[in-house]
């Protein structure tokens, strides 16, 4: 067995801060080694040297045993280095073939493409690795699981000896990450290697040779797999003991808060995307949503919110019809929301942390005065206190919240929706993103508001997130609620098997 | 008492918060310092293949825009217009619109005031100004109003609508000018609006007159509106994220509609206090483009009501000092527009600034500041 790849002391800063502190890292040929480590730890900066994308400030990289400078993508291609992107780089609108040849198209009569000889290669690739394709669908009508095998394909096709695999779990079912482990383990006999790059440690324990953590920017260890224990890797990983139970204290829950009843709704394509939802959210309880990404999630929330129009239906706040209120009234009615996409609808870039602490209230006293004057000085005030009480690691509050990390990103988020004492929080994908730490901040603050008697409505494509604090968990599929099951009457395999649409009746 | 007890502190703040704004504008106004050098390199050199002397023809030009009492009072006489449709221009911007009709606004505006400033007479200067320029408020006002609704409720972009209008403004009231308000002679102009109408003059012989110290106020008042009220917020929210500020519950088609409203009404402010203030008449095309002006004066000032001061005033001494280098040298007066035309230039092609910092290109001169 020979060592494929060598990156031996890569160091890389960017404006002062390390990215990667002289990281030493290895992969053997047909190895699969997972690189694992929090947001922000240097995971996606070291595999975007190695793919040519970032110049390191120092360190060398052999493959094969030879030095070799990788200063571009295509390079690191002929180099035999694919890399699968957590946001794929398809084409939406041509077939799996197409996709899959773009770039190294086959020439017939010297102009014309070779659709068919495209096909055939797609389909023998696709037989030699075991990756399942049709090579004349349409991507955009192709699941997101069988799009990344495409993606997986498209760099074997440019010949790839090592396979760069960006959190490629993130986006995928349950199932679907079985699927992925598969052909993991098909490329693995073809003498393939593969660098999975996670934040997740089961599915990293699940399919690893060899583990090497990061933590900001440093190598905490190598470690072979069958040699460590999961609890010593989640302690390398976040750098202590992480509190696991979550939920202690179970409150009984109250009245209800909000209701949906045979919600309708158009997505912006004009497709009736919510075809009928009926749900319950009562205080002192969280109900989960679970399911794939895309299956109505962002037009459910844009209905509760007021920002999409309902077709039909009603939604009703403490038994009071709301779906005519606008997001204003809404709000003042005690809404609260974590929008999925914090970046682009929960906050304002270029604002200051205290600008963003009261967008929303802003127009309420104290902050609005007379004559349309904004209260400068309450404005600081309550900066002052929500940095204190939610912990926001900002050099001060009028640094702009663009250049504050993920996780404390969504802390401006959280403080700003959970202090306004509402009613009724949505959080759609609330730690998306965010690390072990931030993550376990954000859940610790929703059970938290739920224990002081706010209805939560939590959705999520992360199914242990929706496992871990929901009180009762429904599954929507494809613009329906296709079950609800109370949390102790069920478990992820049939919540798991549900997001895939399969009912067992 | 205890609100005037509350209320002093802010100021202190207001004006930590102003000075502060000077200087990091200073420090950001590199490019366009850099772009205004480059476009006077150019145009030497074009003065140069045309026969004439820069040096003279810059120093006439100086001497012109600042060399007395006279050439300053006519270069702010012509920044002040310019810096009305800035602050239009950049307020609209803010919100994430482009107003592009600052030039009818303006025109309309003017129109209103002077309409104004005719039919009263024996009105107290106290009254019958101010109602004037509110007319020219209302009047520009209007104009804005038109396509932000159109914009609001039919999606129809404010780039075209603006535009388009402000061909509308310009030929209505060129009517009404040629025809039914037409003051007896060859000129197409209506007859002087009555003396309490008109904004006094500040120094003798100029036709510097109050319209400057209003444009200077509505800079102030435009900080002041983005800066420390609700409104102001929204519009700023809108600006920089408009799906966010929806999110949060603002309305942002009556934001939206807001902003224009007061977008046109500072140019129409400043289509007034022309008429008020230097032509005391509403002539048919008064405005020799002042709305575009506005537009690159606001680029060059960093789209910034402080920064727009200064750029307003550099156009006034170049309009303004032009003509004394055209009477002095004999350059032709076309050497103006071809300096503002390579300014707007140099100064529109950020990319390339940017890029040329990238480089480290600025090093030198940013890194002692």
């Amino acid at each position: 067995m020979g060592t494929a790849i060598r990156m031996v002391s890569i160091t890389k800063s960017f404006s002062g801060t390390l990215a990667n502190d002289r990281v030493d890292f290895d992969v053997e040929e047909g190895e699969v080694h997972s690189l694992l480590g929090e947001n922000g730890a240097g995971k996606t900066v070291l595999m975007s040297i190695l793919y040519g994308m970032y110049k390191p400030d120092e360190g060398q990289i052999f493959i094969k045993g030879k030095e070799v400078k990788i200063d571009s993508p295509a390079k690191a291609i002929s180099l035999g280095i694919g890399m699968v992107h957590q946001h794929f780089m398809l084409v939406p609108s041509l077939t799996v073939a197409e996709n899959i040849i773009l770039g190294r198209e086959p020439i017939k009569n010297k102009f014309w493409l070779d659709t068919s000889k495209a096909a055939e290669e797609t389909r023998a690739l696709s037989k030699k690795y075991g990756l399942e394709v049709d090579p004349t669908a349409v991507i955009n009508t192709l699941p997101v699981g069988v799009q990344q095998r495409v993606e997986i394909l498209k760099a074997l096709f440019r010949g790839a000896e090592i396979l760069i695999l960006d959190e490629p779990t993130s986006v995928l079912t349950p199932q679907e990450v079985e699927g992925l482990f598969k052909a993991i383990a098909t490329l693995k006999q073809q003498r393939k290697s593969v660098i999975f790059i996670s934040h997740k440690l089961k599915e990293v324990c699940a399919i690893s040779d060899r583990i090497t953590v990061l933590r900001k920017g440093k190598v905490v260890g190598t470690v072979e797999r069958a040699a460590i224990e999961i609890e010593k890797l989640a302690k390398m990983l976040v750098g202590r003991e992480i509190p696991s139970v979550l939920k202690e204290n179970i409150v009984a829950k109250g009245r209800v808060v909000l209701r949906a009843e045979g919600l309708k709704a158009f997505n912006d394509r004009k497709i009736l995307s919510l075809k009928s939802i009926d749900f319950e959210v009562h205080e002192s309880e969280i109900l989960g949503i679970a399911g794939v990404e895309g299956n109505g999630q962002s037009e459910l929330i844009e209905v509760l919110m007021g920002l999409r129009k309902i077709e039909d239906g009603r939604i009703l706040l403490h038994g009071k019809p709301i779906e005519n209120a606008s997001v204003h009234e809404r709000i003042e009615k005690g809404f609260s929301v974590i929008p999925e996409d914090r970046q682009k609808t929960g906050l304002i870039l270029d604002f200051s942390v205290a600008e963003n602490l009261i967008l929303g209230r802003h127009d309420k006293p104290p902050f609005a005065e007379k004559w349309f004057g904004l209260n400068l000085e309450k404005e600081s005030e309550l900066a002052d206190e929500l940095i204190q009480e939610y912990s926001i690691q900002t050099p001060n509050k009028e640094t702009s919240v663009r250049h504050l990390s993920g996780g404390t990103q969504q802390r401006v988020v959280v403080a700003r929706e959970f202090s306004r004492q509402p009613k009724l929080i949505i959080a759609s994908q609330p730690t998306r993103g965010l690390d072990i730490g931030a993550t376990e901040y954000v859940h610790r603050k929703l059970i938290e508001m739920r224990d002081k008697g706010c209805g939560i409505l939590l959705l999520s494509a992360d199914l242990d997130e929706i496992l871990a604090l929901s009180d009762r968990i429904g599954v929507i599929y494809e613009g329906k609620i296709l079950a609800m099951k109370e949390r102790s009457q069920t478990n992820e395999l049939e919540i798991g098997l549900l997001m895939t649409g399969a009912t067992n009746d | 008492m205890i609100e005037n007890h509350r209320k002093r502190p802010n100021f202190r703040q207001l004006f930590e918060k102003l000075w502060l704004k000077l200087v990091g504008s200073l420090k950001n106004s590199v490019p366009q310092i850099v772009a205004i050098l480059a476009a006077f390199l150019i145009g030497a050199i074009v003065l140069l293949a045309t026969g004439y002397s820069p040096l003279e023809a810059y120093g006439a030009m100086l001497t012109g825009a600042f060399g007395d009492i006279y050439g300053i009072g006519q270069t702010l006489t012509q920044a002040t217009p310019i810096l009305f449709t800035a602050l239009a221009f950049l307020l609209s911007f803010k919100c994430g619109l482009f107003n592009l009709g600052a030039e009818g606004q303006l025109i309309v505006g003017g129109f209103f005031a002077a309409v104004v400033g005719i039919s009263f007479s024996g009105m107290p200067f106290f009254i019958h100004l101010p109602l004037a320029l509110l007319a020219g408020a209302f009047g520009g006002a209007l104009l804005g109003f038109i396509p932000a609704v159109l914009k609001a409720k039919l999606g129809a972009h404010e780039v075209i609508t603006t535009m388009m209008l402000s061909y509308v403004a310009l030929y209505v009231t060129s009517y009404f000018v040629n025809y039914p308000l037409k003051a007896p002679g060859w000129v197409s102009q209506t007859i002087p609006v009555a003396p309490s109408a008109e904004l006094p003059r500040l120094l003798p012989v100029t036709q510097l007159s109050g319209a400057f110290v209003v444009s200077i106020v509505a800079a102030a008042a435009t900080v002041y509106l983005l800066e420390r009220t609700t409104i102001g917020y929204e519009i700023r929210a809108m600006g920089l994220n408009p799906a966010a500020a929806e999110n949060a519950g603002i309305n942002t088609k009556r934001g939206l509609i807001l902003a224009f409203v007061i977008s046109g009404a500072i140019a129409g402010i400043g289509g007034a206090g022309e008429i008020l203030g230097v032509h005391r008449r509403f002539i048919d095309g008064f405005s020799p483009g002042y709305g575009w002006d506005g537009l690159a004066v606001a680029l060059i000032g960093g789209l910034n009501p402080l920064g727009s001061i200064v750029a307003a005033i550099l156009f006034g001494a170049i309009r303004s000092g032009g003509i004394t280098m055209n009477v002095s040298t004999g350059v032709p007066l076309d050497i103006i527009n071809i300096l503002q035309a390579l300014v707007v230039l140099f100064v529109a092609a950020p990319k390339l600034i940017g890029y040329i910092r990238k480089k480290g290109g600025f090093k030198w001169l940013t890194s002692r500041t």
